[in-house]
């Protein structure tokens, strides 16, 4: 029996269970994929928001701004890679200037601090590859950038590395209320009971809330498509370049990223699946043709890859926050989510503090955590230090990225462990470079097989079945 | 007579050739720039070989590269990819040991290509 | 931090470094050291262990291992100095050469020429933008090769593969022989990128469709692939549609080009070719930077290993000549192309003496003449049966052709 059971090793999962962590308290994740950031986190736009979008009083408008204040230490405490660079939403014609001027209002009365509108001479002078046809813009120099990924690797990580618990493959299929709380079972049987139930279930969140009774809300994926382009095109622009919201919709941005690569995207559309995360040609060409506009001299063949990922867009058009019977809802968190997350986990304790508990504070709580990146980071000097004590950081794995095969083991080993090769990736970038993983992944293969101690044909790239190899040749076993 | 396009595969210039055959002999070739160009014709024509390339396993469970000495029958290739596919060698190797003589009886022996151990 | 000093340093000791290494050792030169990347010398030859290397070289038929391993006896026979597992991380205009390696951590060496001879990478799946999910089962054909012939994995059963470029079709036939089923190869052009004597002898052999003006449009499957839909392009290479077709499969393999491996060298603000994404050079193989040379893949993508030697062989020969100061750095001629010609090996000329010169076309054209010039003078015209884009082309200008052009352009084309 554990006091809090987290649904949902994404961002908001994460930050909640470090968040809970950090009371003497016992606390469960389970996540249904096999890792963590595996569902929204893992393709959004790694935006930190300024907080002008949401309309006045929601709860959007309330924990972006909030959490735009509260990321940079949050980040810079889980060693976190986070940039303020910024963010410019460019228009247009007069029409798009009228909407950056409601923007513009709605922003400070949220509480944004430093906006101001910026005619084409302006921005010009801040980001000269700015697109010929834009006439205005906002300049939000709150904004800012960060690895949603890193950021949900680095709170989960932290959490358990302060006690807390992560079962992987879980997949939620019952809850059941029980006279101490709740019990959850997953698809293969296994049971988790806690005493309260933190539902950050992402696009699932209104199948688990129905779970347990609660049938308030539905959430439906929205599909957003994008582009990466090699490190190269990254110092094309040094702010976030979004669209003027139209009648059209939103629109995409146009952003550097904390790794140095160019990010464009995304496009929205809902749909039915809540697993399609498939790209199509007509969201990549509509990216294309959007991102050129607002911004000039792209290079479209330097793209290293495009995806897509799935926003949890609920029926109340806000983020779902609500706490009965000790079964807590973090529903619908579609953007401002990432930026929301810290100020989420904050109010969560604070429901669950109203709800009567009393918590005391932890005095061994460790807060920081050693950024997965530190070797990537040190001078020469300090790398050769490492490397005497430790070889294999001296071995180079991924070439394109130079990881080294102690980076690769160290991440391997901490937690919260990666089981696949896109595990990997996400935590040491090996395969992220320009070669996609051509000349590496062979190599990841074996010193993951070697680190799980599991032969070199059950690696898989993300789990499932997803095999890299369907078996030995030779007629071998 | 009967005519056959070919593509010489002796070297990389990959010679366009033209093989005339009187039943199934060979009476001329054009298009060769090289003499082995003929040679290989009339084989093709006749009774094609290949040289099979591909790995064995080892003793110690990976797997180093052979190849037939010589080029084999090529209807004889698959049976010669099942002797090697069956075949375990050694863990020191050097280049041109035998690791299987007369493979599928083609009087044709696979050696290994790369040294181990 | 270590610092270390060479007359020569060779990044990367493939067949171009360790070919490079060999003609600097036999020039003369004894402080000569290798870095390689990889745990042994060889490169990328050790996994092409197909046969078909060294016909030019030693006037025999090897396996990429072979030919691989009579370099390395030639550099081990010479005392060459070599260092494996070592990656070079940057070079610079002064010629020092970071590196890092188990035992000696990051180190510096201080060097009176180098050769670059870092090879090079294959386009990867990134770069095609295929609509659908990132499954597992999606390699470029390099990979699928490392995997099957050098770690003895089937990395699928049931195969498409993507561009007919020499590897490509190397891996239908090795495929085959392991026991997969090759479904088809699509080549967006409408002419192939590899070899005749590949397509003969790895595709025909073994009745696997080479479709041509063919690409792939969207991948299915959710964990690993399940299937891939192809469709035809048309001229300008888009996709007609109704045209579509899907093939069940297991595994897309991707040969559609290489690239050559120049993160170093444009890290020193080495002076780049933009059509062989490698370095300019004299026909020293010298870059703009005087004493840094570049010989292999990493300086044009080569078809043939031998030639790879042959031009390894005047960079490391040539680096020794600029250690003992008898190089030429001035521009006498430029090589120009007509588009045709897409592009030309060397690029400048800084001494007039014979001169092989590589180039490859960027069409197949059918009897037509290679034609160099001077201004309006006709150095030189050779006709051919066929030039096609897959294979590497040369021409020798004598010395007395180049002395009527100096000071002048000398231009490459296709003519009939």
């Amino acid at each position: 029996m554990y006091n809090y059971c987290v649904i949902g090793a994404g961002v908001i999962g994460g930050m909640v269970a470090r968040e809970l962590e950090k009371y003497d308290r016992s606390v469960v994740i389970v996540e249904k994929a096999g890792d963590v950031a595996m569902g929204a986190t893992r393709a959004n736009s790694a935006i930190v928001h300024a907080g002008f979008d949401a309309h006045e009083g929601s709860l959007k408008a309330r924990f972006n701004v909030r959490g735009s204040v509260m990321m940079e230490s949050v980040a810079k405490e889980l060693g976190v890679k986070y940039q303020r660079n910024g963010s410019l939403v460019v228009g247009f014609s007069d029409e798009d200037k009228k909407t950056l001027e409601e923007l513009l209002e709605r922003g400070k009365k949220n509480g944004v601090r430093e906006l101001r509108l910026l005619d084409r001479e302006e921005i010009l002078a801040i980001e000269p590859n700015i697109g010929d046809g834009v006439t205005c813009a906002l300049f939000a120099p709150t904004g800012a950038i960060i690895c949603p990924y890193e950021l949900c690797m680095a709170s989960v990580g932290n959490a358990m590395d302060n006690g807390a618990e992560l079962c992987l493959n879980f997949e939620v299929s019952a809850i059941e209320k029980t006279e101490t709380g709740y019990k959850l079972t997953a698809a293969d049987g296994r049971t988790v009971e806690a005493k309260t139930v933190i539902n950050c279930a992402g696009v699932y969140s209104d199948a688990v809330a129905a779970m347990a009774g609660d049938t308030s809300f539905t959430v439906i994926p929205r599909r957003g498509e994008y582009m990466l382009l090699d490190r190269e095109c990254g110092s094309l622009i040094s702010h976030t370049v979004f669209r003027c919201p139209s009648k059209m919709g939103k629109g995409i941005l146009v952003s550097p990223t904390v790794d140095g690569n160019l990010l464009l995207g995304p496009t929205a559309e809902n749909l039915e699946d809540k697993e399609d995360t498939a790209t199509t040609a007509k969201g990549i060409s509509l990216v294309r043709t959007q991102a050129g506009e607002q911004v000039k001299n792209i290079n479209f063949g330097k793209v290293i890859t495009s995806f897509a990922g799935l926003r949890s867009v609920g029926s109340t058009g806000d983020f779902i926050i609500n706490e009965k019977d000790g079964f807590i809802n973090c529903a619908a968190i579609e953007s401002p989510g990432l930026s929301s997350s810290p100020a989420i986990a904050e109010y969560v304790v604070e429901l669950i503090r109203k709800a009567g508990e009393t918590l005391t504070p932890r005095k061994d709580f460790i807060g920081k955590r050693a950024p997965l990146h530190a070797f990537r980071e040190m001078t020469e000097e300090q790398k050769s230090e490492v490397i005497k004590k430790d070889p294999a950081y001296a071995h180079v794995i991924c070439r394109c990225e130079t990881v080294s095969e102690g980076e690769i083991r160290a991440a391997i080993r901490q937690n919260p462990k990666p089981h696949d090769i896109d595990g990997i990736k996400r935590r040491t970038r090996a395969t992220m470079g320009r070669c996609q993983g051509g000349f590496c992944t062979p190599y990841l293969v074996r010193i993951l097989a070697e680190e799980l101690g599991v032969p070199e044909t059950a690696i898989t790239k993300f789990g499932g079945n997803s095999y890299l190899n369907l078996g030995l040749t030779k007629n071998r076993k | 007579m009967k005519e056959r396009n070919l593509t010489c595969i002796v070297c990389p210039r990959g010679c366009s050739l033209t093989a005339v055959l009187d039943g199934d002999k060979v009476v001329s070739v054009v298009g060769n720039a090289c003499p082995r160009g003929k040679i290989y014709a009339e084989k093709e024509c006749t009774h094609p070989e290949r040289t099979v390339t591909s790995t064995v396993k080892t003793a110690d469970g990976s797997v180093v590269p052979c190849k037939t000495r010589t080029p084999v029958p090529k209807e004889k290739v698959f049976d010669v990819m099942k002797e090697i596919n069956e075949v375990t060698a050694g863990n020191v190797l050097r280049i041109g040991d035998t690791v299987i003589e007369n493979a599928a009886g083609t009087g044709v022996d696979v050696v290994i290509c790369a040294n181990k151990g | 931090m270590e610092k270390m000093k060479k007359n020569l340093v060779i990044v990367g000791g493939g067949p171009a470094g360790m070919a490079a290494a060999v003609a600097a050792y036999d020039k003369g030169e004894r402080d000569i050291l290798i870095l390689e990347r990889d745990t042994a010398l060889g490169g990328i030859l050790r996994q092409c262990i197909h046969n078909g290397f060294g016909l030019h070289r030693f006037g025999e038929e090897l396996t990429g291992p072979e030919y691989a391993y009579r370099y390395e006896a030639m550099v081990k026979e010479r005392n060459i100095e070599f260092m494996t597992d070592t990656m070079v991380i940057g070079i610079d205009r002064e010629r020092t050469v970071t590196a890092m390696n188990k035992e000696h951590g990051i180190f510096r060496i201080e060097a009176g020429a180098i050769v670059l001879a870092m090879g090079c990478r294959e386009r990867p799946k990134g770069a095609f933008n295929f609509a659908g999910t990132a499954t597992a089962g999606i390699y470029t054909a390099g990979t699928a090769q490392k995997f099957v012939n050098m770690m003895g994995m089937m990395p699928g059963k049931e195969v498409v593969i993507l561009g007919s470029g020499d590897i490509g079709l190397i891996m239908a036939r090795r495929m085959t022989l392991e026991g997969a089923k090759v479904k088809a190869v699509c080549e967006l052009m409408p002419y192939s990128g590899g070899l005749a004597r590949n397509i003969e002898q790895c595709l025909h052999d073994f009745d696997i469709p080479l479709l041509l003006s063919h690409t792939v449009v969207e991948i299915h499957g959710k964990d690993r692939l399940t299937a891939v839909t192809i469709a035809e392009v048309d001229g300008s290479r888009r996709p007609i549609p109704g045209t579509e077709q899907t093939i069940p499969c297991d595994t897309l393999l991707l040969s559609c080009g290489l690239i050559p491996e120049n993160e170093l060298t444009r890290g020193a603000g080495i002076e780049m070719d933009r059509v062989t994404n490698g370095a300019k050079v004299n026909a020293d193989r010298e870059t703009d930077v005087p004493g840094v040379f570049a010989c292999g893949n990493v300086l044009h993508v080569h078809d043939l290993v031998d030639y790879v030697s042959e031009e390894a062989a005047i960079a490391g020969g040539a680096a020794v000549r600029f250690l003992r100061g008898e190089t030429e750095a001035n521009t006498l001629i430029e090589l120009a192309t007509d588009g045709k010609v897409r592009y030309t090996v060397p690029e400048r000329i800084t001494e007039i003496k014979e001169t092989k010169v590589f180039f490859r076309v960027g069409d197949v054209f059918r009897d037509k003449k290679i034609v160099v010039r001077a201004g309006d003078e006709v150095l030189l015209s050779k006709k051919k049966q066929k030039f096609a884009p897959g294979e590497m082309e040369t021409v020798t200008l004598p010395a007395d052709a180049l002395r009527k052009a100096e000071g002048k352009t000398l231009r490459f084309s296709i003519e009939d």
